[in-house]
């Protein structure tokens, strides 16, 4: 019986992945349901296997199947076909990291997932002991790839010397940026990766529970989730002898409540607590005062998702890869008005330019590209006269902007900078926590001035930019502190949008 | 006369091994570690910006204000919540700090009404302090973008009033709630610009879990939680520090004051018992002292048939002690006696047995404490030493396990409640052990390790069991029973406890408790670290209350808990003063400072001291003045400050032998019951009407200070001296500071006590003299007091009050957090909206088998008497078991208590009562005639003379 891989992907299912692969099943194939490859404009995208690899044929419907099912089995020639899928020119120019067996492997196989080079990780850094693992994990240059960009070893070794009979690891997978959806793949595409990375965090700072804190918004990949969670139980990975130690290792999924605060790590600390998601001010920072009050290691899904295969193959190996201090792979998110829409993994230091315009291929819409939101909706917007800023940390940091997440949002010259500016002080106002004072009034004032700026009061502009200053500087966490870069370089770059009378004729979208 | 104004330091104090040196804004300064910028910076003498800080709470970081610049440091943390660092070079005054502060000031401002001049707390608002001190000039954002200016008051608390538009969602109220008090009724509902505070699920303050302590009132930096009295009298020009008059914790308050007229009362932060915390009596429930009810005239009649007649004091005291002396010619001296107060000062209660051994010449006095801790004074006096608590409150911050055994905290010592909540969620362990599920079992963040819910009157059995247990599971302190106590005492009380009579599963069938969980408990005590027992009179009031005080005394010693801070016997004191009124002589064989008048040396002392022969035979105590009254042989009693009528039990007894005497003379702020069967009413002055002490339950001697003038003319001190002169013993004292110095000059333990030391050093807890000149907070550290502790026998004895087929159901009897005692102040005044009636607790199984409804009219009944109330069906008592609160007179609760006893003291045993409940349509015969008597027995007719 020939086996078609059919991605079980949240966006392959929402295009139908679940119709196709039914028909298969009903044709006589067998269907193992898969994480996605990331080349959301091919979803579904259905995988046999050849001699040669895998041959993938997408976009795929339903009624596809039955002129499908003759060639599938020799990975024949179909209207369809894409043909190798390593050979996939989208695919070939990526370095699969953190998303190697994304797409690739069946996610609730445990054997599959040993199969595939799982566990390798976790094998090595109880071998080498804790110390030497953070040693590791510091030496790869990992850093946090929720956006805050923290070295994950130094954050690792903080939890591993605060003394406490009890510590946790806290898997962040709130995923709540615009435009972003690598914590969702993963956790449907490769979930024993996260568990494995969050087990060698677990030895390494000593901590027995896991929490892995997810969305409401992410049904399926939740359930994904849980299951992989039982699989990994019933093998004896998670439970008083994880792993066939003698550390106990444990972990737990619990859902939010839809707000998008709850992403920052001590909001989402909170939440965990059974609390109002509002945050903490820090110090004391999670490292010495985490959940419940003990040593705590929260890191993002893709953070922890890394940590095996640098465990696996060596610091060095990860090191070497991406620019400046910003060391590795980044899981690209492209969306938005994008023509290629969806997930690439590549080292650090490609321009902006190569990202959006090479690999995304420009807009989809065809028009001219105008503006690029990096780094979810508190992320700066870059127009085309900064594409050669390379994607770093610190590059971008120096021209006012940021990584975050590494969702890259693209838009045409149809889009209203004011209108953008204006929707980030509505987005902090509607997901403001309402802890501190220039997040909860200075995002609703923010929306107000914005407002007074676009029906001509020019003077209002410089109330706006205190507002941004005291939002920037004043804020408790990044909510409130990083609406000011999307407002800002909004105003900067897109001057003419907020100039009177505004300048920039309008395009008919 | 000016505001006592206290220095707030923005994060509470850190204490640490560890001193950091910093600089702040260029002044060098040495803190402990984990201090705050901004307290730091407050003790170096700069004052850095805040709104949402304050040093009741944990650093916030909300409100922005107080942004500061760190040398090295990237952008502008929060001096709140960040700590000091060892070399770190603070700035606290920079222009972009002043520009950022403006600007978080303008957006507080863009969504506040700008209605300062008719705002209550116009002058007194940190809001405006702030807006001042930033520089705040002008308010771009306009006045027409999104605001909270319409949002609603909820006046639905009777004492304070919240203000919605003039919030900004600082979550002080909100965390004091939960920090301060431990009641979590407040939340921040919605999300951003939405937040509002609300109360419970948004019922508002009233119906929602609010204890109404004020915590949130007082944390409140602007309008938005106010003192009704504050909206209605204006703010307070002056403020005196003083002592509140509820219950044994010792709340010390700012009464702050316009004129005479009180405007509130604040809890002061330096009041070493609150910590700067209240409960909803003290706090807000003072206004009896204006109450139209309270008599400010004194009053006399010869008969108690007949209506009083108004007189002036001169005639009053004339009369009276014309009628002490006539009584006495007739009758011999012991025929007179008195009864002091718990409720008054040290001074007064002194002056009062004074009157009674010197000027009556009999050692006929007696206190309310004969009706709740006489016990305690005699069971740690036999066991310690010392009839007193052995530790401070602030012990309680060091426990590990903590025992609390027939005491209710939250209800009847709120305060101290609050205080002991907190070490809890920080993670000590709580062994409940009550007949009733007490709050404290299980509260929001708080549940106990173990209940063991015992049956009334097994107190002595399930201590028992418990050193049973720790003695034959070899989980004693072996080292400290062999350094510290008696080793013969030690020895046979081993043994006696080992006996299999006492193993809890022996006992399981007597107490009602799981034969486990008594282990597990005992266990717990035994080996969880510092271990603390907390008691109340539902150890003391029963016919072996003494015998379980002692029982706690063997339990704290043989697992080494005593000593130290952390561990400790402590009795929470029902009244304000009831330790200090013991203290002061007040029972009829001791002299002040416990020492038995038979004692020739002490006695000695006095005699000197008061130029009289006095009687070395111990006087009458209540029981027996009653008992005396209706043979016939005691005919005369001054009262101050107690109504017996109502809380002592057996209510028919008492008054019959009040009517049987031929001069009752009340001395009290209302016409209380027990003025129902006087001759005499002299009108008593409130805590706020004169200068004194209270002495709390941790020894703790605080001053009372007058903030106002009697309105019934004079101090009740002064009063006592009148009728004392009147009838030939001169007392000549000017000043309650000159009693105080006689009572440091004859009684050791205050020795070191005087009004000027009180006033440099706050408080002093007593032992005070020459080796404590500062007071001792931890008693019996390094030695017992008598040398070694001495372990007594327990033997457990059944009461004799037994259930049976006539009456099956065992009440017992309690307070509740909005009612003070006999009610007597609390019922006069807001209070009431919490609870105007008392209600008999009875659990579901106990109710259907009566065919009651919840709220139904029951008839009470014991082999004393019978009363009726209405019920509330309720799992908090177990089958078996009834409870009732005795706020109200009309409920009668006493009626139904019988006269058993303890055997040592005679502390009647009001929490074990064989009853019957059945349904009833209405009061009973005895309450309609108790009615109409009080009725008439209150008539009064004014006289020109008087007026």
């Amino acid at each position: 019986m020939t086996r078609v891989y059919t991605p079980a992907d949240t966006l392959a299912v929402s295009l139908g992945a679940d119709a196709v692969a039914q028909a298969l099943e009903q044709s006589g194939f067998e269907v193992v349901r898969t994480g996605s490859r990331g080349m959301a404009w091919l979803e579904p995208l259905i995988e046999v296997d050849t001699p040669g690899g895998r041959v993938g044929y997408g976009p795929v419907a339903a009624a596809d199947v039955a002129s499908l099912a003759p060639v599938l089995a020799a990975g024949g020639p179909h209207k369809l076909c894409i043909g190798k899928i390593d050979a996939h020119p989208w695919m070939a120019r990526q370095t699969r990291i953190t998303f190697a067996r994304c797409g690739v492997v069946d996610p609730l196989s445990v054997e599959d997932y040993l199969a595939h080079g799982g566990l390798r990780g976790l094998k090595r850094a109880l071998e080498i002991g804790w110390e030497a693992t953070i040693a590791e994990i510091t030496q790869s240059g990992l850093r946090g790839r929720g956006g805050a960009g923290f070295p994950a070893g130094v954050k690792w070794k903080g939890a591993a010397e605060a003394k406490s009979a009890r510590k946790y690891v806290v898997c962040n997978a709130d995923e709540g940026d615009s435009g972003t959806f690598a914590d969702r793949m993963i956790m449907e595409g490769d979930p024993m990766a996260l568990i494995e990375g969050m087990a060698i965090a677990a030895f390494a700072i000593g901590a027995s529970k896991g929490y892995i804190y997810s969305r409401s918004e992410y049904p399926l990949a939740n359930a994904t989730f849980e299951k992989a969670l039982c699989a990994v139980r019933a093998a004896g990975g998670l439970g008083p002898h994880a792993f066939g130690t003698n550390h106990a290792f444990d972990i737990e999924l619990r859902i939010g409540a839809g707000a998008y605060v709850c992403g920052e790590e001590t909001a989402l600390l909170e939440s965990l607590e059974g609390k109002r998601g509002q945050v903490r001010a820090k110090p004391p920072l999670p490292v010495h005062e985490g959940l419940f009050g003990q040593p705590t290691v929260i890191n993002n899904v893709l953070t922890l998702a890394t940590a095996p295969w640098i465990m696996a193959h060596g610091a060095d190996a990860y090191a070497k890869l991406g620019s400046g201090r910003s060391r590795g792979t980044i899981p690209l998110q492209l969306a938005g008005n994008v023509k290629f829409p969806g997930l690439y993994e590549a080292p650090f230091g490609l321009t902006l330019g190569e990202i959006v315009n090479d690999i995304g291929g420009g807009t989809a819409t065809g028009r001219p590209v105008r503006a690029v939101q990096c780094g979810g909706p508190l992320g700066a917007y870059f127009p085309p006269a900064l594409f050669d800023t390379p994607y770093d940390y610190e590059a971008f940091a120096a021209r006012d902007g940021l990584i975050g997440h590494g969702g890259v949002v693209v838009f045409d010259d149809s889009v209203d900078m004011a209108a953008q500016a204006r929707f980030a002080m509505e987005f902090c106002a509607i997901e403001s926590c309402g802890k501190c004072t220039p997040c909860r009034i200075g995002a609703v004032r923010g929306q107000e001035v914005i407002d007074r700026i676009i029906a001509g009061e020019d003077g209002a502009i410089a109330l706006l930019e205190d507002l941004c200053r005291t939002m920037k500087l004043g804020s408790l966490c990044a909510l409130g502190g990083f609406t000011p870069y999307p407002v800002l370089s909004a105003l900067r770059h897109f001057h003419e949008d907020f100039a009177q009378p505004r300048t920039r004729t309008k395009v008919a979208s | 006369m000016s505001l006592v104004r206290e220095a707030d330091y923005g994060t509470p104090a850190r204490s640490a091994d560890a001193e950091v040196r910093l600089e702040i804004d260029g002044h060098a300064i040495s803190v402990p570690a984990g201090t705050s910028i901004m307290r730091a910076a407050r003790l170096a003498g700069v004052d850095v910006p805040k709104l949402c800080a304050t040093d009741m709470l944990e650093a916030f970081g909300s409100c922005r204000l107080c942004l500061v610049e760190i040398e090295g440091r990237a952008g502008t943390p929060a001096s709140c919540t960040t700590p000091v660092a060892a070399g770190m070079k603070v700035s606290t005054q920079t222009p972009l700090l002043a520009q950022l502060r403006r600007d978080v000031m303008e957006l507080y401002i863009s969504d506040h009404p700008l209605d300062c001049l008719t705002c209550p707390t116009n002058g007194d608002c940190e809001l405006q302090d702030m807006a001042g001190a930033v520089g705040l000039r002008d308010v771009r954002y306009g006045a027409d973008g999104e605001n909270h200016l319409d949002e609603p008051k909820d006046e639905s608390n009777p004492y304070f009033t919240f203000d919605g538009s003039k919030c900004i969602v600082c979550s002080r109220c909100v965390r004091a709630c939960e920090e301060v008090q431990g009641t979590f009724a407040l939340t921040i509902d919605g999300r951003g610009f939405d937040s509002k505070v609300v109360a419970g699920a948004d019922e508002g303050f009233f119906d929602s879990e609010c204890v109404s302590c004020g915590a949130c009132v007082q944390a409140c930096p602007t309008a938005t939680l106010a003192e009704k009295s504050l909206i209605e009298t204006g703010t307070p020009e002056h403020s005196v520090v003083t002592t509140c008059a509820y219950c044994g914790v010792g709340c010390a308050f700012k009464a702050e004051m316009r004129g005479e007229e009180v405007v509130r009362m604040v809890p002061y932060k330096d009041g070493k018992a609150n910590r700067g915390h209240s409960c909803v009596k003290g706090r807000f429930a003072w206004g009896y002292a204006t109450h139209k009810e309270r008599i400010l005239k004194p009053m006399i009649r010869a008969q108690v048939s007949e209506p009083w007649r108004e007189v002036s004091w001169d005639e009053a005291i004339a009369h009276t002690a014309a009628e002490l002396k006539r009584i006495q010619a007739k009758h011999g001296r012991s025929a007179l006696g008195a009864i002091t107060s718990s409720r008054c000062t040290n001074e007064e209660t002194y002056l009062v047995q004074k009157l009674a051994r010197a000027g009556f010449g009999v050692n006929n006095v007696d206190t309310c404490a004969r009706v709740c801790h006489s016990p305690t004074g005699y069971g740690l006096k036999t066991t310690f030493g010392t009839s007193a608590g052995t530790q401070d409150f602030d012990s309680v911050e060091q426990s590990d396990v903590i025992i609390l055994i027939g005491a209710n905290p939250t209800d009847a010592h709120p305060v101290f409640a609050s205080r002991m909540k907190k070490r809890l969620r920080q993670g000590a362990k709580l062994i409940v052990i009550d007949p009733r599920r007490i709050d404290l079992v299980r509260s929001p963040h708080v549940a106990a390790a173990h209940h063991l819910p015992l049956r009334p009157g097994t107190n002595v059995a399930v201590l028992t069991a418990l050193t049973h247990v720790i003695v034959t599971e070899g989980l004693a302190d072996e080292a400290f029973v062999r350094a510290r106590c008696d080793l013969e005492s030690h020895a046979a009380w081993a043994a006696f406890v080992s006996e299999q009579r006492w193993s809890p599963e022996a006992l399981e069938k007597t107490t009602g408790v799981p034969a486990r969980d008594l282990r597990a408990a005992a266990r717990l005590f035994a080996a969880g670290g510092n271990g603390a027992i907390y008691y109340g009179l539902g150890i003391t009031e029963h016919s072996q209350g003494t015998t379980a005080v002692m029982a706690l005394a063997n339990l704290a010693m043989v697992t080494g808990n005593i000593g130290r801070p952390g561990v400790g016997v402590n009795p929470l004191r029902g009244q304000n003063n009831v330790q200090g009124a013991c203290d002061m002589g007040s029972f009829p064989h001791e002299l002040p400072g416990y020492r038995h008048v038979s004692d020739d040396a002490t006695r000695a002392t006095f005699e000197s001291m008061w130029n009289v022969k006095l009687d070395a035979e111990p006087g009458l105590r209540i029981p027996n003045m009653l008992d005396a009254a209706i043979d016939g042989s005691f005919k005369a009693l001054y009262v101050q400050g107690e109504d017996i009528l109502q809380s002592d039990p057996n209510t028919k007894h008492v008054a019959a032998a009040l009517a049987a005497m031929e001069c009752v003379i009340v001395h009290d702020l209302f016409l209380n019951e027990t003025a129902n069967y006087a001759h005499v009413f002299l009108p008593g002055s409130t805590f706020l009407e004169k200068d004194g002490t209270f002495t709390n339950a941790e020894r703790r001697i605080q001053r009372v200070r007058r903030v106002m003038r009697p309105k019934n003319g004079y101090a009740d001190w002064e009063v006592t001296q009148l009728l004392s002169n009147a009838m030939g013993y001169v007392m000549a004292y000017r000043h309650p500071s000159e009693i105080m110095d006689e009572i440091a000059a004859t009684t050791p333990t205050f020795a070191g006590v005087s009004y000027e030391k009180l006033d440099a050093l706050g408080s002093i807890q007593w032992p005070c003299n020459e080796k404590a000149p500062e007071g001792t907070p931890v008693m019996h550290v390094g030695q017992f007091v008598s040398g070694r502790g001495r372990f007594m026998l327990t033997e457990y004895v059944a009461t004799d009050e037994r259930t049976g087929p006539r009456f099956p159901l065992l009440l017992t009897t309690g307070r509740i957090l909005s009612q003070y005692n006999v009610g007597a102040q609390t019922r006069r005044t807001a209070n009431v909206a919490w609870h105007d009636e008392d209600r008999l607790e009875i659990h579901p199984l106990d109710a259907e088998n009566r065919g009651l409804n919840d709220g139904d009219w029951i008839k009470l009944a014991s082999r004393a008497g019978e009363t009726t109330l209405r019920c509330k069906i309720t799992d908090r008592v177990a089958p078996g078991v009834v409870y009732t609160t005795f706020h109200h007179p009309d409920t009668q609760a006493n009626v139904v208590t019988t006269d058993y006893s303890d055997w040592a003291t005679n502390c009647p045993e009001y929490k074990v009562t064989a009853v019957q409940v059945s349904p009833s349509n209405g009061p009973t015969q005895w309450q309609e005639e108790y009615e109409a008597a009080s009725e008439r027995a209150r008539r009064i007719t004014q006289s020109e003379a008087a007026k």
